[in-house]
């Protein structure tokens, strides 16, 4: 799936700036740290925090799909499972906030490299109903697992202290903390996507053959893409549990898998800021039609549809075509 | 009576029953799933909500026009068909120059709008919709209680197993379709209209779709989430046969569902996740599928 329009010709335009990164890009990401800074004085800190969580996530994903051209529709097992073992951990095993979300985290990479192994065996279309199927069977192992809770999930996870020392219950503290996880994040998925790694990637994703005839081993780079994604996925769903004290099978459902497909559609995909924008733009979707039910889902079908018929590149890939930078 | 390790029989095959009866679902759905995979190269999300539009045809029939169910069995698949042309015909038809995901992405779309409706008009808690008289009793076959309503659901979906399987592999309409699945560039050179062909395929799949919701009527609770859970299990039925062959469709539908009543009588806690388990099993030893042809 390339949503590139001429990435070649974009490139000789683009100035460089500080640390190899294009000027333009540095002054968004330091125009979003400064924004994100002020954000819980302006808004309220908890829904703040969802879209960060529900941020890193999508771009997660977006580093499987828009770089690695490989469509995941089981993203939800990794953020879910993360998630239930980041609060188990905090709250039955009594880890600080930060091995909980490690311990998480873990878990998710270990799923993913056990399922990505499994599902790069197949390819588009059918990749997709692989991974949409063993995300599936994660959503039943939770359904029954014992520590999962069923269908009450874990409930009052205890934010803790930070290093044993800071406490978290304050949410503004909490904030400071979510928003160091979600920087370190996005510039790690930053450094992976413009490493020789993704350039590889990309080249895989335009011509998978041709990949191949160069020597490279196709396999080995889209397993660990795979899991890289699984991971971050992870931390974005282990953090998401000791933010809202909950992990629930919400998270490991479908709908949470199409969710993050939408996100990275509406902003963008294979574009570093669209999902963000998209995370923001659906969080805030759903916070402000929340009351009106299935209507939400009704909305949501309809961006996709919509997204999908006329607005293929998102809101990230227009701008970027406008401006006539890559962002 | 005989005991099979510890089985009553009655069990056993109360099980079986179920499995078949599942396997019946699995085969009609994954059969839509595979004609319109060969000729349109996407994967129909929607496929699950179109199963839950037949389920709600027939019970729209009975309850605001008083239509009963054998009625409903011929006149709701069309219907089902129907709605599926007008989908294909406007919108699915602009993705065809396009990577096959987006249409997966757009059908998933369009299986939200169509859920989300239902949802908010009809409720998530199931209607019930009776079977009708000729349905209700049983046999009692010596080793095991046999209910019509389930035997009916067996050989109805089989029957329109096999009715598909003849009309692919042994007309001249499915020669049409089975040369454009090959090459549809060849076969509209010859002057066959493909894309019409097209069209009526989606039209099919869906209608076959539809027919497994008519069929799952009176035995589920007509409900809007009926499609959603099962769609997924059809997909990994689909991973496992592959979609090269009718035939194979059937077979792999039908045997899933019967290994699944297995492990519900041996080992229930596993029964919601063995065809995921085969799955993987599948994909470590035959990625292509058991009648795939590789891809």
């Amino acid at each position: 799936m390339t949503t590139d329009t001429n990435p070649i010709a974009m490139a000789a335009i683009t100035s460089v700036g500080a640390a190899g990164m294009p000027r333009h890009h540095f002054a968004i990401f330091a125009a979003l740290f400064v924004f994100l800074i002020a954000a819980p004085f302006l808004l309220y800190p908890i829904f703040v925090m969802k879209v960060l969580c529900f941020a890193l996530f999508a771009c997660a994903f977006n580093l499987l799909l828009g770089y690695g051209g490989l469509l995941s529709f089981g993203h939800a097992a990794y953020f879910g499972m993360a998630s239930y073992v980041s609060a188990h951990a905090a709250k039955v095993w009594g880890l600080t906030p930060e091995l909980a979300i490690i311990a998480g985290t873990l878990v998710a990479a270990v799923l993913g490299l056990a399922i990505g192994s499994l599902a790069i065996r197949r390819h588009g279309i059918y990749f997709a109903m692989v991974t949409l199927a063993f995300a599936q069977m994660i959503y039943f192992f939770s359904l029954q697992a014992a520590f999962t809770g069923g269908e009450d999930g874990i409930q009052a996870v205890p934010r803790g202290h930070l290093f044993g020392l800071i406490d978290l219950r304050s949410s503004e503290v909490l904030y400071f903390f979510v928003l160091a996880i979600f920087f370190a994040g996005i510039l790690l998925i930053y450094r992976i996507i413009h490493s020789p790694f993704g350039q590889v990637l990309k080249a895989i994703r335009e011509n998978e053959p041709r990949a191949i005839s160069l020597g490279y081993r196709v396999n080995r780079y889209k397993l660990a893409v795979f899991v890289l994604s699984a991971t971050l996925a992870g931390v974005a769903g282990a953090t998401k549990a000791i933010v809202f004290q909950l992990a629930s099978l919400t998270d490991v459902y479908w709908t949470m898998s199409g969710e993050v497909v939408l996100m990275t559609l509406l902003g963008g995909m294979g574009t570093v800021f669209g999902p963000i924008v998209g995370a923001a733009v659906i969080v805030t979707m759903q916070n402000y039609l929340a009351t009106f039910g299935d209507w939400v889902t009704i909305g949501q079908g309809i961006i996709f549809v919509v997204a999908v018929l006329l607005f293929r590149e998102g809101i990230i890939g227009v701008l970027a075509k406008w401006i006539r930078k890559p962002l | 009576m005989f005991e099979l390790l510890g089985i009553p029989p009655q069990v056993l095959f109360g099980q079986l029953l179920l499995g078949l009866i599942n396997g019946s679902f699995y085969a009609v759905l994954s059969l839509g799933l595979a004609v319109i995979f060969g000729l349109l190269n996407i994967i129909n999300f929607t496929h699950g909500a179109q199963y839950m539009l037949g389920a709600f045809g027939a019970w729209m029939l009975l309850n605001y026009l008083g239509v009963g169910y054998w009625w409903a069995v011929f006149i709701v698949p069309p219907i089902v068909g129907v709605t599926g042309i007008v989908l294909e015909r406007v919108l699915i038809r602009r993705l065809y120059h396009l990577d096959h995901l987006y249409g997966l992405l757009l059908t998933f779309g369009l299986a939200l709008i169509i859920v989300g409706f239902f949802r908010q008009f009809f409720g998530v808690s199931g209607l019930p919709y009776p079977p009708p008289p000729l349905l209700t009793g049983g046999h009692n076959l010596g080793f095991m209680y046999l209910p019509n309503s389930r035997a009916w659901v067996i050989v109805a979906s089989l029957i329109v197993c096999l009715a598909t399987w003849f009309i692919i592999e042994k007309t001249r309409l499915g020669a049409y379709l089975r040369a454009a699945t090959e090459n549809p560039v060849m076969v509209g050179a010859f002057g066959i209209n493909v894309p019409l062909l097209v069209t009526l395929t989606y039209g099919f799949g869906v209608a076959l779709a539809g027919f497994a919701g008519v069929l799952a009527a009176p035995i589920y609770a007509v409900n809007p989430n009926m499609g959603a859970d099962l769609i997924i299990v059809v997909f990994a039925v689909v991973v496992i046969g592959g979609m090269g062959s009718i035939l194979g469709s059937i077979l792999t539908g039908f045997g899933l569902g019967l290994i699944e009543g297995l492990t519900r009588v041996f080992y229930p806690e596993g029964s919601a996740v063995v065809i995921f388990v085969i799955m993987a099993l599948v994909l470590l030893v035959k990625p292509a599928g058991l009648f795939g042809r590789s891809v």
